[in-house]
């Protein structure tokens, strides 16, 4: 039996070289077209940006130049504001899931939460459309922002519950111990030791609603100009990208790409400190 | 908490629950409220979207997931189209994409360069970052253009002779969109199927190999059996992600709501109808009918989300205690 | 003395040392490991001799970041030439491990035949060469009945033994124990210890403990390590009675560690 498996060996050997061939391969193939995208980004983009773009309003079809001030400034008031309403809820909730986690109530709302974060955007911005925009009778920026509020509440959340519930039980104990109360704990104890990885949760979930276009379409629109007040519809980056790409103007593609690449370095930076937040406070 | 006097010395709070214990329930309370905030926000997106939906459902009964023809200025309307396009796309999408993340997702818990795998995987997580709406940018202005001039043509002459590689070379199609969406799910399932090959413990790969199993006899005969169904659940997964996907494929599918049963032809899907056509539906019908659409939409990713989750939390909670990236050995262990 | 100049070397390490990144976990081990006896290593925790068993059978090499440096002769071969391949190695070279890691997936008899069936070898008469094996395991009459169940259905004990079984099963020369006993009660402990005795009639074994009783039962030879170093390296009888290190001396009389 011994002999057998040293006359099968070379075999074995070719076939585990020929995996692992393949396996690097797989990562050649995945890498190629997702840092294509990035290279047309940043080379378009770079090509297509300048100061301009960041101080001055669109212009209308045929003038050349102009920017997106508007856009840039519209998607980070939508963001701030959605996670003006979305963090603390979320949090909120998701420590309370992770504190009462074998509750009914905590049970139901885990598999929603999971649930929620499943649903296709485009239907939360049909609903808030629904609810929101018919209702006020004109788009708003509000109206976009709760629809990535709806957005991040499932990420927060689960991201706070996971993480809280890798607190050790004995620290909660040794609290316990000192007379403190479960919800003192929570936010104390439990809070406190999970707060990195919880910071880091919420700059993701930053980072993904800033993407986020389906749900602004019929909830924040569009606007050529800044927005007045949260009333009012505003621009957004993510849009604008859709708006201009989809427009038969060179012009306004290239006005695309340099969107795109404040975009993209937007989310980048936002996942580069996230990570960086999670590394800070212990050695990886 | 022993940095808080309070919590140690009953001397400096006296033991009067009272006003604590009120305080304390009010904090839960407020807790309890916002996690049915959450389940809430669920109850109302789907019972909403239904409430829209039902001028559609009572006037077009099921002939509406099986009508062919979607002609909202006469009235006509049928989903087939949509429901046809969505699940060729996520399909081909899956075909494309699955075989790869898996190998990427072996290369980084077991087959690949130690040194490399860490930045590829962070690589690979942040590439599942890039909001779609770029994905889309991308493929209207870089690989459509590609696909009309060059593949396209290549499939015609190498693969013609099946019709769903015969067809209009236009670029924009089922075919763009579905390569899109590879390109969007791949980092997905890659992360998820990585969680779960991870989630097998040290312990079954390293008593393989010390029988004398090279590393891939260990993936092949011990690893994947046992993160099968996990693996199983990244796809599905994958498959979710695919179906929601709105925007990428909104701006390269065609937008013509035909089934030709070719790849190269522009087709339409569920998300993308409802972008393009909710803000200017005017017919109460036609608004229903797209809301209609968002209920089917709703359905299938529901579906599929929740048995992916069941699928994954099967694999990775049963070993979460001894999954570990390291093997804890007291000889490294300690200090 | 005489004892262990005269009888032959199986393995032999030489100037060995051990990384996990940057922390070195051993260093510069020479030790004899003598042929068809038992060699037990003791020490208090993290004193390397873990990662000393795993650098006989290219075990320590798995661990990310891990790297080793010196050599380990194999019947006076070196191992960590570049073109010996670590697979024929641990071929030769068994391990058994400190938490009995039967695979879940399989049954019984899998688990048995289980290195030839990763290496998708189909054996001539396979019932045959599990029931050898599990013989020498002392695990036949326990599981006879039971072949197809899963492997982890047994006891601890019994899982362990299915281990050795089916190490024992790829007919090893050497076989390396971490700890096999540390996650067993002394019912289970006592039948693993009498099963060393009559393995060592065959092979060469090695065995981790972090109990110097065992070590005292089950071994020819005993290497005390402390810190990542060999403190010394004698007969049992001799480590056990009169050793002549200070260290060692207050380690076995239990003034340390």
């Amino acid at each position: 039996m011994t002999t057998e498996l040293d006359v099968a060996y070379p075999a074995r050997k070719l076939a585990a070289r020929l995996a692992t061939a393949a396996c690097c391969a797989a990562v050649a193939i995945a890498l190629v077209p997702l840092l294509a995208v990035l290279f047309y980004v940043a080379k378009r983009g770079l090509g297509a940006l300048s100061v301009s773009f960041f101080t001055e309003l669109p212009r209308p079809v045929g003038e050349r130049g102009g920017g997106m001030a508007n856009a840039i400034g519209g998607t980070i008031e939508l963001v701030l504001l959605a996670s003006a309403m979305g963090i603390p809820i979320g949090i909120a909730a998701g420590l309370f899931l992770a504190e009462y986690r074998t509750t009914r109530l905590a049970r139901v709302v885990r598999f929603s939460a999971d649930v929620l974060a499943g649903v296709p955007s485009i239907i939360v911005g049909v609903v808030v459309y629904a609810t929101v925009v018919v209702r006020m009778q004109h788009f708003s920026t509000l109206a976009g922002a709760g629809a990535l509020a709806i957005l991040m509440l499932p990420l927060v959340a689960r991201t706070t519950d996971e993480l809280a519930r890798t607190v050790p039980d004995s620290l909660r104990e040794a609290a316990l111990a000192l007379g403190a109360s479960r919800w003192r704990i929570a936010i104390h104890v439990v809070l406190r030791t999970a707060a990195p990885g919880i910071r880091a949760g919420c700059m993701l979930a930053v980072a993904r609603v800033c993407g986020e276009t389906a749900p602004l379409l019929f909830t924040a629109f569009n606007n050529r100009f800044w927005n007045e007040s949260f009333a009012d519809p505003t621009s957004s980056l993510q849009v604008q990208i859709f708006t201009y790409a989809m427009s038969p103007y060179d012009d306004w593609h290239a006005q695309a790409w340099a969107a795109a690449l404040v975009l993209v370095a937007m989310v980048v930076v936002l996942n580069l400190a996230a990570r960086r937040v999670l590394r800070g406070p212990k050695p990886a | 908490m022993v940095n808080d006097p309070a919590a140690i010395s009953p001397s400096v709070r006296p033991i009067d629950e009272a006003p604590r214990a009120s305080v304390d329930r009010s904090l839960v309370a407020l807790g309890g409220a916002a996690a049915c905030i959450v389940g809430l926000v669920l109850l109302a997106l789907a019972v909403s979207v239904l409430g829209m939906a039902l001028p559609s459902i009572r006037e077009l009964g099921f002939g509406f997931v099986v009508g062919r023809h979607w002609d909202p200025a006469h009235g006509d309307l049928g989903a087939l189209p949509f429901l046809y396009g969505t699940i060729v796309t996520s399909v081909v999408a899956l075909l494309v994409a699955v075989p790869v993340a898996l190998g990427v997702a072996i290369f980084l818990t077991d087959l690949g360069p130690p040194p490399l795998r860490r930045p590829v995987a962070a690589l690979v997580e942040l590439l599942a970052a890039v909001p779609g709406v770029v994905y889309g940018l991308w493929a209207a202005i870089v690989l459509a253009p590609l696909l009309r001039t060059t593949l396209e043509p290549a499939l015609e002459a190498h693969l013609g002779f099946l019709p769903m590689f015969r067809g209009p070379k236009v670029g924009v199609g089922l075919l763009c969109a579905s390569l899109v969406l590879a390109v969007m799910i791949l980092p997905t399932v890659a992360s998820m199927s990585r969680e779960v090959l991870r989630a097998v413990p040290t312990e079954l790969r390293e008593g393989g190999l010390a029988l004398g199993a090279t590393r891939w006899d260990v993936v092949r005969r011990i690893v994947l059996p046992h993160a099968k169904s996990g693996i199983f659940g990244a796809v599905l997964l994958g498959f979710g992600r695919a179906v929601g996907e709105t925007m990428a494929v909104a701006m390269v599918v065609g937008s013509r709501p035909e089934i030709t049963g070719s790849l190269l032809s522009p087709g339409y899907t569920m998300t993308s109808v409802i972008a393009n056509e909710f803000a200017e539906a005017t017919s109460v019908l036609h608004v229903a009918a797209l809301a209609e659409i968002g209920v089917l939409l709703f359905v299938l990713t529901f579906a599929f989300n929740v048995a992916a989750r069941i699928l994954v939390a099967k694999v990775r909670g049963s070993e979460s205690a001894t999954a570990r990236d390291v093997p804890a050995r007291e000889d490294h262990e300690a200090a | 003395m005489t004892a262990r100049e005269s009888s032959p070397e199986k393995m032999r390490a030489e100037g060995l040392s051990a990384w996990f990144g940057g922390k070195r976990a051993l260093k510069d081990i020479t030790l004899p490991l003598v042929e068809r006896k038992v060699t037990a290593v003791i020490g208090p925790s993290g004193c390397g001799k873990s990662t000393f068993i795993r650098c006989l059978n290219r075990m320590h090499e798995v661990v990310p970041g891990a790297r080793t440096g010196g050599k380990v002769l194999l019947d006076g071969r070196s191992i960590y030439t570049r073109d010996v391949d670590p697979v024929r190695v641990r071929r030769r070279v068994g391990m058994v491990f400190q938490k009995p890691n039967p695979f879940p997936a399989m049954s019984v008899r899998d688990n048995v035949l289980a290195g030839l069936r990763l290496s998708g070898i189909v054996p001539p008469d396979p019932n045959r060469l599990a029931e050898d094996a599990l013989r020498q395991a002392a695990l036949w009459d326990d599981v006879k009945d039971a072949l197809d169940r899963p492997g982890g259905a047994l006891s601890g004990g019994q899982q362990q033994r299915l281990c050795i079984a089916r190490c024992l099963a790829l007919e090893p020369e050497v076989v390396l124990m971490d700890e096999p006993c540390s996650s067993l009660d002394p019912a289970a402990t006592a039948k693993i210890e009498e099963l060393i005795h009559e393995l060592r009639e065959r092979y060469t074994i090695v065995i981790v403990t972090h109990s110097m009783q065992q070590a005292a039962r089950v071994s020819d030879f005993t290497a005390f390590f402390n810190v990542g170093e060999l403190v010394e390296y004698d007969l049992a009888d001799v480590i056990f009675t009169k050793p002549s290190d200070p260290r060692t001396e207050d380690y076995i009389t239990g003034r340390f560690g």
